[in-house]
C-alpha cells in the first residue's frame, strides 16, 4: 500500500467540486430504477454508460480498484466520502448492482491478472456491463444444485443449460456464470466459474413479464456455447469457493466498497403512496378500522428498524446467523404492510378509472406482488429453517445430496 | 442433552437472555439481585398455592424490595430518587424484565408511575407521600378515569373545583392493588382540560370493590368516587393542565408493561424450546418436525423484535427523543398482540399439559395477556400512532 494515500477530506473536497461542476440532479429512474418502457430503459442505460465515461475521465471512477486495473487504489473511507458528496446527484445507477458488485468484487477478487486486465478497466470505463448467472428454473434457494452444464473440449469448454432471474440481462454485455463441471463428486465438489460474453450465437435471452407488467428480469439459454479456458475463473471443480464468496459480495449490495451511489437513497423507494393518503383517497381516514390499520402499518416499520439495529449490534458480536431473523422478519413485516395499505384502498386498488386523481392503482399491484418480500434474496422458508437450526440448535433436515454423487441425486418427480 | 440430537451451546445463540442494552455493573447488580430476590421469595410454586391470597403478595415482600431500589429510578435525586445508570426508565425496564420472567406479583407500574408524576410535579406537599411510596411503606394506585386517545367526553372521572376544594366523581376499573393502597392518584376531566390528584385511599367517599382477574397473584379492584372532596393541595400539576404529563405517563407505563412482557414471552419460549428437545413422539424429538421448527423460527423472530421495539422505546423515552411517543405506541401495540400470539403458540407445542393449572406456562400466558389490556390495547395505540401519522403528514 502506497503511504503518499491521499488524505480523505482532500479528496472529499476534490470530489465535491468535481461533482457539482459535471453532474446534474438524480432523476427519477436512478432512484426508483423504473422506466416507463424499454424505449426509455435503453436511454437510461446510454445514459448511464456516458455518466460513468464521464466519471472515469474525471478520475473518480474504480475508488477501491486497484491502480493496475483503472481504479485509483484508495480505501472505503474515500468510497464512503465520495458516496456521500454524490447524495442529491445522478449517478449510473444501472452500474452499481450487479456490474461493480458482486461482478466486479468477484472478478477482482479470483480472476488472473490477464482476465482482471481485461475486463476491470472496462468495466470503470462504462463499456461493460455485467449480469449474475447464478439461479436455475430447477431450483431458487439450493444454489449449488445447478445443473446447467460446462464440458471440456480441447482448450474450450461447451455451456449448456438455462439460467434464471437475471435482472436487465437483455442489454447486458457479459456475464458471471457458474455450471457443473463434474456430474461424480457431490455436489458442491462439482461447479466452475466462467466469464461469458451474452451477445453471441447460442445465448438466447427471454424476457420475462411479471405478474405486474415489468419485465426487466430475464431467462437466458445456452445452447453449445463454447467458452476458451482462458475465460475459466478459479480452478476446475472448485466453484463453490468462489461461490460462496460471490454470494457473500451479493449480500453487501450498494454497501460494498466497490458501489459509487449516492448516500441515503432509499434503493427500494415505492411508487406508492402513504397509508394516510390512501386512506384520504379512499374516504376512509376517518373510520376507527382504518385508523388502527395505519397505526399498524407505523408500528411494524418501526419495529424492523428497531429489530434490524439489535441484529446489526448482535450479528456482529455473536451470531452471524441472527440475519436470518431480520429477514424472516421484514418479509413477513412487509407482506402485511402489503396487505394493509391493499385494505385501506378500497375498491380503488382493485378497479380504477386511470383518468381519475384518485387512481391507487400502484397499491394493487404491489400487493399482487407482495410475496415478492418473502421469495426474493432467499425464501422465508429458508430462514426459518436457519433460525431453528443454526441459532436454535433444533435438528437440521434430512437432505438427499450428501455426500452423493451428483450424478444420483433425486432431480425430479418419481411418480408410480 | 439425553435426547440425542446435537444442541448448540446455549451461549452461542446470540444475545437469546439479553436486552440489547450493554449493562453498567451497577445496572447488572441492580438486575441480578432483583432476580435473585423474586426466585426467592416469589418462586411459581408459592404463587400457585396462594392464588386465593386477598393481596397476591405479602406486605414485606413489596417494603424489601422497594429497598432494592424498585420505584427510584423514574424520581429526581432531589426528591430522594435516581437511578444507577443515570437512564431513568431503561433502569427500571431492567427490574420489569425480571417481573416478567418470575411472573412476579406486586404494582410495579402503578407505584412507578405514580412516584414519577409526584416527583415531575416538584410539589413539596407530595414529598412525604413520595418517600412512603418509594419506600414500599405506601401502595400507590392509577386511576386514570381518562387516556390520551380518548375523547373529553369518554372520561370516566370528572375533578371539579369548589372554593378551595376539588371534588370528584366518577369511577374507574381495572385498578392494579385498589384494596392495598395507600394512594390514589386520580386522573379525570375538568373544565378546559385534564387534572390530577393525589387522594388518600381514607378518604371519605371512595368505595373499592374486588375485581376478579385472569391473573393469579396480581389483584384489581373498581373503584368509585361519590363527591370525593379534597382540599386543592391534592392537586398533582395545574387544575386543566395535565394533559401531557397523563400522555407521559402512559408512555412509561407502557415501557414497564412492555419490558414486562418480553421477559414473560422470554420465560415461556425458553420452556417450550426445551419441551421440544425433550418431548419425544413417533420415535422423534418435537425439535426435529420442520413444520414445528418453522413455528419456532416464527416465534423467535416476534421475541426478537419484541426485545428490539421495547429496548428503542425505553432509549427514544430516556433520552427524550421527538420520535418516543411513535415508539412507545408502537411497542405497546406489538408486544401487546405478539406476546399474546406466542404464549398461546407455546400453549399448543405444549398440548394438553399447557392448559393445566400444575404447569408454570400459564403464568407469563396471564402475564401477558393482561398486559396487552393494561395502559391501552394494541387498538387503542394503533389509533394513536394514526393520529401522530395524520397530524405528521399535514404538517410536511
Amino acid at each position: 500500500m502506497s503511504t503518499d494515500i491521499e488524505p480523505v477530506e482532500q479528496f472529499r473536497a476534490r470530489a465535491r467540486e468535481w461533482i457539482k461542476a459535471n453532474l446534474g440532479p438524480l432523476q427519477s429512474f436512478d432512484r426508483t430504477q423504473h422506466c416507463k418502457d424499454d424505449e426509455e430503459e435503453l436511454v437510461a442505460v446510454a445514459r448511464d454508460r456516458a455518466l460513468q465515461r464521464k466519471i472515469f475521465d474525471g478520475g473518480f471512477a474504480g475508488i477501491c480498484m486497484p491502480k493496475e486495473y483503472g481504479g485509483l487504489g484508495l480505501t472505503p473511507e474515500h468510497n464512503r466520502a465520495f458516496n456521500e458528496e454524490l447524495a442529491g446527484h445522478e449517478y449510473p445507477s444501472r452500474f452499481a448492482v450487479p456490474t461493480f458488485n458482486p461482478c466486479a468484487s468477484t472478478i477482482l477478487e479470483f480472476c488472473t491478472a490477464e482476465q482482471k486486465a481485461a475486463h476491470l478497466p472496462a468495466i470503470l470505463k462504462g463499456d461493460e456491463v455485467w449480469v449474475q448467472l447464478l439461479s436455475e428454473p430447477g431450483g431458487g434457494s439450493d444454489v449449488a444444485g445447478i445443473t446447467t452444464s460446462a464440458v471440456r473440449d480441447g482448450d474450450h469448454w461447451v455451456l449448456n443449460g438455462s439460467k434464471v432471474w437475471t435482472s436487465r440481462a437483455w442489454w447486458a454485455d457479459w456475464g458471471l456464470i457458474l455450471a457443473r463441471t463434474n456430474w461424480d463428486v457431490p455436489k458442491h465438489q462439482g461447479m466452475t466459474v466462467f466469464l461469458v460474453p451474452l451477445r453471441q450465437e447460442g445465448v438466447e435471452i427471454q424476457r420475462i413479464v411479471r405478474l405486474n407488467g415489468e419485465s426487466e428480469a430475464c431467462q437466458e439459454y445456452f445452447t453449445d456455447v463454447r467458452i476458451p479456458d482462458s475465460d475459466r475463473v478459479g480452478e476446475v471443480d472448485a466453484g463453490w469457493n468462489i461461490g460462496t464468496r460471490w454470494m457473500f459480495h451479493e449480500r453487501m449490495g450498494h454497501n460494498s466498497p466497490y458501489v459509487t451511489y449516492p448516500s441515503g437513497l432509499g434503493m427500494s423507494a415505492s411508487r406508492e403512496d402513504s397509508p394516510v393518503a390512501i386512506a384520504r383517497k379512499s374516504g376512509k381516514i376517518d373510520d376507527p378500522a382504518a385508523r388502527e390499520l395505519i397505526g399498524e402499518h407505523r408500528e411494524l416499520g418501526l419495529v424492523t428498524r428497531a429489530l434490524q439495529n439489535r441484529i446489526a449490534d448482535a450479528a456482529t458480536k455473536a451470531n452471524k446467523d441472527m440475519s436470518a431473523i431480520d429477514r424472516l422478519f421484514r418479509g413477513v413485516a412487509s407482506v402485511r404492510r402489503s396487505t394493509i395499505s391493499f385494505e385501506l384502498a378500497g375498491s380503488g386498488a382493485s378497479v380504477w378509472d386511470e383518468e381519475e386523481e384518485a387512481a391507487t392503482d400502484a397499491v394493487g399491484m404491489n400487493f399482487l406482488m407482495r410475496q415478492i418480500s418473502c421469495i426474493g434474496g432467499g425464501t422465508t422458508e429458508i430462514s426459518r429453517n436457519v433460525v431453528a437450526e443454526r441459532i436454535l440448535g433444533m435438528p437440521r433436515e434430512a437432505s438427499g445430496d450428501k455426500g452423493v454423487p451428483f450424478r444420483e441425486v433425486p432431480k425430479g418427480p418419481k411418480r408410480a | 442433552m439425553q435426547c440425542g440430537h446435537h444442541r448448540l451451546d446455549k451461549k452461542q445463540t446470540g444475545d437469546a437472555d439479553q436486552m440489547w442494552h450493554e449493562l453498567t455493573s451497577d445496572q447488572q447488580l441492580l438486575r441480578d439481585t432483583t432476580a435473585r430476590y423474586l426466585a426467592d421469595r416469589v418462586p411459581l410454586d408459592r404463587q400457585r398455592k396462594q392464588a386465593d391470597h386477598p393481596a397476591g403478595f405479602e406486605p414485606d415482600y413489596w417494603t424489601s424490595g422497594a429497598e432494592l431500589g424498585w420505584i427510584m429510578p423514574l424520581v429526581s435525586e432531589d426528591m430522594g430518587g435516581g437511578s444507577v445508570s443515570g437512564r431513568d426508565i431503561v433502569d427500571l425496564s431492567l427490574i420489569a424484565y425480571e417481573f416478567g420472567r418470575h411472573s412476579a406479583p406486586g404494582p410495579l407500574v402503578d407505584c412507578n408511575v405514580v412516584a414519577s408524576a409526584l416527583s415531575d410535579s416538584g410539589d413539596e406537599g407530595h414529598a412525604e407521600a413520595l418517600e412512603a411510596i418509594m419506600m414500599g411503606q405506601a401502595i400507590a394506585a392509577n386511576c386514570l378515569g381518562w387516556a390520551p386517545w380518548q375523547q373529553p367526553g369518554e372520561a370516566t372521572i370528572s375533578i371539579a373545583r369548589q372554593g378551595d376544594d376539588l371534588v370528584i366523581n366518577g369511577s374507574v376499573r381495572p385498578v392494579e392493588s385498589a384494596a392495598q393502597a395507600g394512594y390514589f392518584l386520580v386522573t379525570g376531566t375538568s373544565d378546559g382540560g385534564v387534572t390530577q390528584a393525589l387522594v388518600p385511599a381514607s378518604t371519605a367517599g371512595i368505595t373499592i370493590k374486588a375485581l376478579k382477574a385472569i391473573d393469579v397473584s396480581r389483584k384489581f379492584g373498581a373503584v368509585s368516587f361519590d363527591n370525593v372532596r379534597v382540599p386543592a393541595s391534592a392537586l398533582v400539576g395545574d387544575f386543566g393542565g395535565a394533559g401531557e404529563a397523563v400522555a407521559l405517563q402512559v408512555r412509561r407505563a407502557a415501557v414497564v408493561l412492555c419490558a414486562e412482557s418480553v421477559g414473560a414471552m422470554e420465560s415461556a419460549f425458553e420452556m417450550t424450546v426445551d419441551w421440544a428437545f425433550d418431548r419425544y413422539t413417533f420415535g422423534r424429538a418435537l425439535a426435529s418436525y420442520q413444520a414445528l421448527k418453522h413455528r419456532f423460527a416464527d416465534m423467535k423472530s416476534w421475541l426478537e423484535a419484541s426485545h428490539a421495539i421495547c429496548d428503542a422505546a425505553a432509549d427514544s423515552l430516556a433520552d427524550g427523543l421527538e420520535r418516543a411517543a411513535e415508539t412507545v405506541s408502537s411497542a405497546k401495540a406489538y408486544i401487546g398482540e405478539n406476546g399474546v400470539e406466542l404464549a398461546q403458540d407455546c400453549v399448543q407445542i405444549h398440548g394438553g399439559i399447557g392448559v393445566t393449572y400444575e404447569h408454570d406456562l400459564h403464568f407469563f400466558l396471564r402475564r401477558v395477556t393482561l398486559n396487552r389490556l393494561l395502559y391501552g390495547t394494541p387498538g387503542d395505540h394503533r389509533r394513536w400512532l394514526a393520529a401522530m401519522q395524520i397530524e405528521k403528514e399535514l404538517a410536511a
